[in-house]
């Protein structure tokens, strides 16, 4: 409760104080302030003070899961604060109001990891998702931005109209005539016709949000047109925060009859991943290349909804620690830089070694090599998958992609370490002595989780 | 007391993991040289030390010795255990044998950004001394992906013209299979019966040796590691990245690489492979060993025809490797034990052989053998080391191959007579490439390019007289390496038909 509280408090707190804020700097440091009271405010919680009694009819569940998530999403947000809250200031001149909608989303996360009942899982979808079309589309004069934000928006729309047709089925479907999760839960029955098409429904607006194939269409252009301090953002954070709520949902609701759906998790995990890997391999653009192999990395998290076994939710969890850091720490080298392409990297090396050494850590991690995060989070979700039993074939289909994302993630490090600088092009990447340190700090986190990943998973046991 | 605070497994990796740090901070290029090769000399001393304290006749078991084990991942029933049996006591001994010879032999060798460079090698070795020493499958694969990094970082940097894409095929040929075994590691743990309360599963490598696999499923999980280490070693028809890399990449990289990298795949064979899926092994051997013969005498053949000195080397480097695997899958003594001491000669031959192409490269600036020519008149010295190792890489008599390539032979023999007939062809042809390839470049009219070649550098020198002492001595006396071994292939031969 503490997190949905404050961080609606203080996205208020962000607008009205756009009002008094002279400086463009300011709004930066009240962000970071913000963003730390509620870090705190949330591990207050999870350590059994919470701030505020409200009777929510137990339409909000508070569990290790959710509020362990909430810390991950808010220390990572913090990081992104920390290393790219300047670059707000380059979208436009309402830089509180860009804050002050993050912190909204921040709510939304809030919601969305600890919603009990379809309604708020609804309400929390909802909170997350405007914000961000308004974000995708702040920058006002880049058409391709808003262009963005319209197509997010309308197919964003459409996908939350079949998740309200899902729910209104489940709910008409399931005896009690119950919205919560637990009470929609039958035991090991049949699927009867109106849970199963509400099933199918609600499954599809998920993909949507989290951007699995075949529902990954607007991800690329959205990720691509919106600015990349948005990017950054939404890819991170709102995305882990809607796999979290896909697998709360359905482990809790439908977690007894597994096996009926399975085989159209099996469907759209295989096609993510293969459509998420195969397109990023053709990107110039890094930019775009990472909106793709974001898609890629939904691919893995959906093994999470696959498997859906207490490994699979310690994997959610570090995969989603472990994705996030890196994807906001390479982002964070990306948005210093003006041109996007694969040869902007060119020579990163030698212009700015310590910004090209922790983007290789950050893409390693991506890759999944050993020592780095990202390895020990694919480690998991595929423990989780063999751990199932089933449909191992697919396990396999995953490593093979796996290694197909070597060839785009190296391409980078190959342009940052093995090709001479083109002249002209990212040549004065000026960054601060504060944004190395962070970043350094960030690197340092990605290795410490991956030979450590106890950290972030033992709390689940606390 | 050398090993009472830290086992030797620990030192081996440890210091060439620290100090291949601190040799990114060196900025001055001859005192990185000259550390790393104190460093390495270091290593070395620990490993000879080590060798001291092997104590096969008290110990029978595996891994009895400096074995030790740290609490790392206890939720999933991994930690840090390393130890060393007899073949992990001769393998860690070549990797900490190649490196001093490798970084002096180099010495005069000008590398851009010589820093990195050092740091890399030594970081490199830190990863092959871990996967020669775990005894953890989740560790052991740690290692392998960590021996990977650095020489992927270092034939990508230093190199020809190509050597981006061809490092960079190399990579996702090897990152593939690992990731393969990886699936392959978790099957089997899912598969490890419970042995400690904390977790239900194990990647202990007594727990995956008790793996309860039908033989359906070690069936088709032997192909997720087999293709790993094919790939490494590389077993025909995954060899097709390595002539290109070795062509492509600077010298020490391929040392490091032909002499002690590929020895991971093998050592992956017999310490990972044969155990754990036995059935599996009885009924693909027939077919693996036909691969490897297929291999062995597709590459003699094509190395008869290079002209390129480094293809020629790489050439010969799969068909020996090839022959090492057709023994280990006939697994019975007489081949295993042959592996064993293949494994040390073919790292210490290899090397040599490398050293040489090494030296005439830089003499005459060319390696095509059809450019080269005369060279024993100029450089005699040279010739007499180069004719020696060309007999250990023959395996005639007195030399070091030709003892443990006579077990081997005798292995596939004892496995199947045609196999065998098919195996000593390649040996001949070895013996046709490699004549030819002497006669042409040392031998026969001298030009001008023969007349650049002076005398070697001392340090050259030396380390080729420590080589072809080395093949001398275990061409006489293998006796020590085969005793040190011979528990390891007892322990392995006694798994095989237990499951």
């Amino acid at each position: 409760m503490n997190a949905i509280i404050l961080s609606a408090l203080w996205g208020v707190v962000m607008m009205l104080g756009g009002v008094f804020f002279k400086k463009s700097t300011t709004p930066k440091y009240w962000a970071i302030a913000g963003i730390i009271i509620i870090l705190a405010g949330n591990l207050l919680e999870f350590f059994g003070h919470p701030f505020f009694n409200v009777d929510t009819k137990g339409m909000l569940r508070f569990d290790s899961f959710g509020l362990i998530f909430n810390s991950i999403a808010f220390i990572s947000t913090l990081l992104f604060f920390l290393l790219n809250g300047r670059d707000f200031e380059k979208i436009g001149i309402h830089v509180s109001e860009y804050f002050s909608l993050i912190f909204f989303v921040l709510c939304g996360v809030s919601i969305l990891s600890s919603f009990n009942t379809l309604l708020m899982l609804f309400l929390g979808i909802e909170i997350l998702s405007i914000p961000l079309y308004i974000l995708t589309g702040s920058e006002k004069r880049n058409l391709k931005g808003n262009e963005a934000s319209l197509k997010y928006f309308l197919m964003g729309a459409f996908s939350t109209g079949l998740m309200l047709m899902g729910i209104a089925l489940i709910y008409g479907g399931n005896s009690l005539g119950s919205f919560y999760i637990d009470a929609i839960n039958l035991g090991s029955g049949h699927l009867s016709v109106l849970i199963g098409v509400g099933l199918v429904l609600i499954l599809v607006a998920m993909a949507f949000k989290v951007s699995a194939a075949p529902f990954h269409f607007w991800a690329p252009d959205v990720y691509d047109g919106a600015p990349a301090v948005v990017t950054s953002f939404m890819m991170t954070i709102a995305k882990v925060a809607a796999f979290v709520a896909f697998f709360r949902l359905f482990s809790t609701s439908f977690g007894s009859m597994h096996y009926q759906w399975q085989t159209l998790i099996v469907i759209i995990t295989a096609a993510t991943l293969l459509i998420g890997n195969i397109t990023a391999v053709f990107q110039i653009s890094v930019k775009r290349m990472l909106a793709y192999s974001s898609i890629s990395h939904a691919g893995f998290m959906m093994f999470t909804l696959f498997a859906l076994n207490t490994t699979a939710k310690e994997g959610l969890l570090f995969y989603a620690a472990a994705y996030s850091i890196a994807t906001i720490g390479i982002f964070a080298v990306i948005i210093k830089m003006s041109d996007y392409s694969i040869e902007g990297f060119n020579g990163l090396g030698k212009r700015q070694p310590l910004l090209a050494l922790t983007s290789t850590i950050f893409l390693l991690s991506l890759t999944g090599i050993p020592l780095t995060a990202g390895f020990m989070a694919k480690f998991y979700v595929l423990m989780a998958a063999v751990k199932d039993g089933h449909q191992l074939w697919l396990v396999i289909f995953a490593v093979i992609c796996a290694a197909i994302s070597a060839i785009y993630y190296f391409r980078v490090i190959q342009a940052i370490y093995f090709k001479d600088p083109v002249p002209g092009v990212n040549e004065n990447i000026a960054v601060s002595q504060g944004f190395e340190w962070i970043l350094v700090i960030t690197a340092g986190l990605i290795i410490l989780l991956g030979i450590l990943p106890g950290l972030v998973i033992d709390w689940l046991y606390y | 007391m050398l090993g009472t605070y830290f086992t030797f497994p620990e030192l081996l990796i440890w210091i060439p993991f620290i100090t291949g740090i601190i040799a990114f901070f060196i900025r001055n290029g001859n005192s990185v040289k000259t550390f790393a090769i104190i460093s390495s000399i270091a290593t070395l001393a620990v490993s000879v030390i080590s060798l001291f304290y092997t104590d096969v006749a008290h110990h029978p078991e595996f891994f009895y010795y400096n074995n030790v084990s740290y609490v790392w991942m206890p939720y999933i029933g991994s930690s840090f255990s390393v130890g060393m049996d007899g073949m992990g006591f001769l393998l860690t001994f070549l990797t900490a044998l190649a490196f001093p010879l490798i970084f002096i032999v180099t010495n005069k060798s000008e590398y851009k950004n010589i820093n990195s460079f050092v740091g890399l090698l030594l970081l490199a070795q830190a990863g092959m001394m871990g996967v020669f020493v775990a005894t953890d499958a989740l560790l052991f694969y740690f290692f392998w992906e960590l021996a990977l990094i650095p020489v992927y970082f270092l034939c990508s940097r230093w190199g020809g013209e190509k050597r981006i894409q061809s490092t960079f095929k190399f990579f996702v040929y090897t990152f593939l299979g690992s990731l393969l075994m990886l699936i392959g590691i978790i099957y089997v743990y899912m598969h490890t019966p419970s042995v400690s309360p904390d977790s239900d599963h194990s990647f202990y490598i007594n727990a995956f040796y008790n793996a309860i696999l039908s033989p359906r499923q070690q069936e088709w999980v032997f192909w997720l590691f087999f293709i790993a280490f094919a790939i490494k070693i590389p077993i025909f028809p995954f060899h097709t990245w390595q002539p290109d890399v070795y062509e492509q990449s600077n010298y020490p990289s391929v040392m490091v690489m032909s002499s002690v990298m590929v020895k991971m795949g093998l050592f992956g064979l017999i310490r990972w492979l044969l155990p754990i899926f036995p059935a599996a092994v009885a009924k693909y051997d027939h077919f693996i060993i036909i691969l490897c013969i297929i291999g062995l005498l597709y590459a003699s053949c094509i190395a008869l025809y290079q002209n390129d000195l480094k293809r020629f080397v790489a050439w010969s480097s799969i068909a020996h490797l090839a022959l090492i695997g057709a023994a280990i899958f006939s697994t019975n003594r007489l081949g295993l034990q042959g592996v064993m001491l293949e494994m040390l000669n073919h790292g210490i031959n290899i090397l040599a052989l490398w050293i040489i192409v090494d030296i005439i490269n830089k003499k005459t600036g060319v390696r095509k053998i059809s450019e080269l020519g005369g060279l024993a008149i100029k450089s005699p010295a040279l010739a007499i080391f180069f004719v020696i190792i060309a007999f250990a890489n023959i395996a005639l008599p007195l030399s070091n191959s030709f003892v443990s390539e006579f077990l081997m032979l005798n292995g596939i023999f004892d496995f199947n007579k045609w196999y065998a007939a098919f195996a000593c062809l390649g040996v001949v042809l070895s013996a046709v490439y490699i004549l030819n390839m002497i006669q042409k470049t040392f031998f026969g009219k001298s030009n001008e390019l023969a007349e650049k070649a002076q005398k070697m550098s001392t340090s050259q020198f030396i380390v080729l007289s420590v080589i072809v002492g080395a093949i001398l001595f275990l061409g006489i006396y293998p006796d020590p390496v085969i005793h040190l071994t011979e528990s390891t292939v007892s322990g392995l031969l006694a798994r095989i038909p237990l499951k």
